[in-house]
């Protein structure tokens, strides 16, 4: 029996008689794989991406906001008339057991100034629990208190992308800004978090406590007047306990009759990521198919070749035969070629692969990322297509009759 | 106990609903050390013979005893073992493999045999050496005479030290000088190392080089005759 050495060294040279063949066969295989490692590339970036501003969101987040309301028989559009108060935050935490933080903001958007810069963005208005809703730490600085709340203290935490438009340089912890013509000390600096699943920029904010939005900032139409209330579960177990206990609460609070409409309504953030998450999976799935059926006809085209590089060598074979190669000797060969062509096809298309996700990533702006799990899946997926395709003609050689074999012309 | 012994062995091919008797009941035995020619006409069975001989083929019906071993009914693998072990072939085409240098056409046969590769290069110089190609190693059939190219055939029969050599029509594409050339190493072959030399030929005095000779005929066995010591 032939040993392992001289099969490869066998294989090589017959892969190297027809340079140009050998290319083209392996050409299949390495626009197959690489077409593969690409999309599953893509894939797997866009769901990092996403899981990454899921967590920068914070993890088992519900939001609660104003619904439609009724005023004199004309239904208002959603959201559009603030429903939700301070009350009602203090309540969900007193006695909603599933909610582990839940804080109320107060949001508009104001023009801010220090020195000669100025800088419009949001402004929240919320409690010191906001931090935890958010996952969100503090770069520098302190958080503002409750203490802050009850005074209605003027004080600020900035997000760093108001800390690069207003401050070039300079520590803004101490600093006075003026957010509509009112001055506050800056006390603290929010830890960087990048995009929101939605594109939106988390850094564009300044907290200030809630109260002293609704006296200084914002006017409001009733007193402890809030936007929203972000809410934080106490695990991802409780967030449908918290959603029905939220409901269940605020319904009761706001005197709504059985069978009508919420004035408010309660969504599943960390759930409408997910499924954003999941279509993305399935997405990465579909493409990495599609790009196996390149692969399959890159198969299809080894097999190809390697039924005409046997009949093209009946007479090699015979005179291998003749003397003393058995079944197995010649099924090894033409195998290891099959497998030479696939294997050496699969790692091109490895480094093409990688090659084009990264132009993918510089050309359209997308995040790829190339897992070592798709690389290893590549290569055993093509040494399989080299065993799977290579073996019939190989299969063939090795039954052939020496005696023909070797008076083939 | 005779190196090969055939016992009434036929071989019948099948051509459609024709059915062709290439060999019928043909019994020998040959001896180690011998030198044996075989002639006759084409169709007269004596490639069949060889092929049988060789181990390419099974006979349809009879025994065949090669060192005592029945190898008539044995498989393909079984087949290829004694084909690795015992038997050498020469052909009328040479059949060397194209584009492979002289020293590794020699080496072919110890592949198959398992043998190490340091081993398998110096038994092929060796083989080489003898067969008088010695500084020719790395030359590929194309760049060798057809003379240069029957000497790697034979010196590839002889490598794995196989008791048996079987030439189909060695000469037969080779000119008279070359051709006795051939011969004589052959014959050499057969005095100094004692092997076992089985030739077909259709030319009268290449079958001189042997001491005995057999003449088919119709897939029979006509004539069987020994020569005395030259």
């Amino acid at each position: 029996m032939i040993d392992l050495p001289s099969t490869v060294k066998i294989s090589f040279r017959a892969l190297k008689v027809n340079k140009m063949r050998s290319l083209l066969t392996m050409l299949g295989i390495i626009i197959g794989v690489g077409a593969v490692i690409a999309m599953l590339a893509v894939g797997t970036g866009a769901r990092q991406q996403i899981a990454e501003q899921i967590a920068s969101m914070g993890s088992n987040l519900l939001i609660v906001m104003p619904g439609s309301t009724t005023s004199g028989g004309v239904r208002m559009g959603s959201g559009t008339q603030p429903t939700l108060s301070m009350a009602d935050s203090e309540a969900i935490i007193r006695e909603a057991t599933s909610v582990a933080y839940a804080a109320p903001v107060l949001s508009g958007i104001a023009q801010i100034i220090y020195g000669g810069e100025n800088w419009s963005t949001g402004i929240q208005g919320t409690t010191p629990s906001m931090l935890n809703v958010r996952d969100w730490n503090l770069s520098e600085g302190r958080p503002f208190t409750m203490e802050d709340v009850r005074n209605a203290t003027k004080v600020c935490l900035l997000g760093q992308t108001v800390v690069d438009n207003l401050f070039g340089g300079i520590d803004p912890v101490g600093q006075s800004i003026r957010i509509k013509n009112i001055p506050f000390t800056v006390i603290g600096i929010l830890e960087e978090k990048g995009q929101s699943p939605n594109g939106q920029d988390q850094d564009d904010t300044i907290y200030v406590p809630v109260t002293t939005a609704q006296k200084k900032l914002f006017g409001t139409s009733f007193p402890g007047m809030i936007r929203i209330i972000m809410i934080k579960a106490k695990g991802p177990e409780y967030m449908d306990q918290a959603e029905t206990q939220l409901d269940e609460l605020l319904r009761q609070r706001h005197h709504i009759q059985p069978g009508r409409d919420s004035d408010f309504s309660v969504r599943n953030l960390t759930q409408m990521m997910q499924t954003a998450e999941q279509s993305t999976a399935v997405m990465t799935l579909l493409l990495g198919a599609i790009a196996s059926v390149s692969l399959l006809v890159g198969g299809i085209g080894i097999m190809n070749i390697m039924l005409v590089s046997v009949t093209e060598r009946t007479r090699e074979i015979g005179i291998r035969m003749a003397v003393g190669a058995n079944t197995w000797d010649i099924r090894t060969q033409f195998l290891m070629e099959a497998l030479a062509l696939s294997l050496i096809g699969g790692v091109l298309g490895i480094a093409g692969g990688m090659t084009g996700a990264q132009a993918i990533s510089a050309m359209a702006g997308w995040p790829t990322i190339v897992s070592p799990m798709s690389i290893l899946l590549a290569f055993c997926f093509s040494a399989l297509i080299g065993v799977f395709f290579g073996f019939y003609p190989a299969y063939k050689a090795s039954l052939l009759d020496p005696i023909e074999a070797l008076r083939y012309e | 106990m005779a190196l090969i012994e055939t016992k009434q062995i036929s071989r019948i091919y099948s051509m459609g609903d024709v059915e062709v008797k290439a060999l019928d009941n043909v019994s020998f035995t040959i001896d180690k050390g011998e030198f044996v020619a075989i002639m006759g006409a084409s169709g007269s069975g004596k490639s069949t013979t060889m092929n049988i001989l060789g181990c390419l083929d099974s006979p349809t019906s009879g025994k065949y005893l090669l060192e005592g071993m029945d190898v008539s009914k044995m498989g393909r693998d079984e087949l290829a073992a004694i084909r690795s072990k015992k038997l050498g072939f020469v052909f009328q085409g040479f059949n060397l493999l194209p584009r492979t240098s002289a020293i590794e056409n020699v080496e072919l046969p110890m592949l198959y045999s398992g043998m190490h590769a340091r081993q398998r290069k110096n038994k092929a110089l060796e083989a080489l050496n003898l067969v008088g190609l010695a500084g020719r190693e790395h030359h590929t059939p194309s760049q060798l005479s057809g003379g240069q190219q029957q000497r790697v055939a034979i010196g590839r029969a002889l490598v794995n030290n196989a008791p048996i050599i079987l030439a189909d029509e060695p000469t037969g594409n080779l000119d008279s000088k070359t051709s006795v050339e051939i011969m004589e190493l052959f014959v050499k072959l057969n005095a100094e190392s004692n092997i076992t030399i089985i030739l077909v030929t259709h030319e009268p005095d290449i079958a001189t080089y042997s001491r005995r000779l057999m003449k088919f005929s119709d897939g029979h066995l006509i004539s069987d005759t020994t020569r005395g010591m030259q």
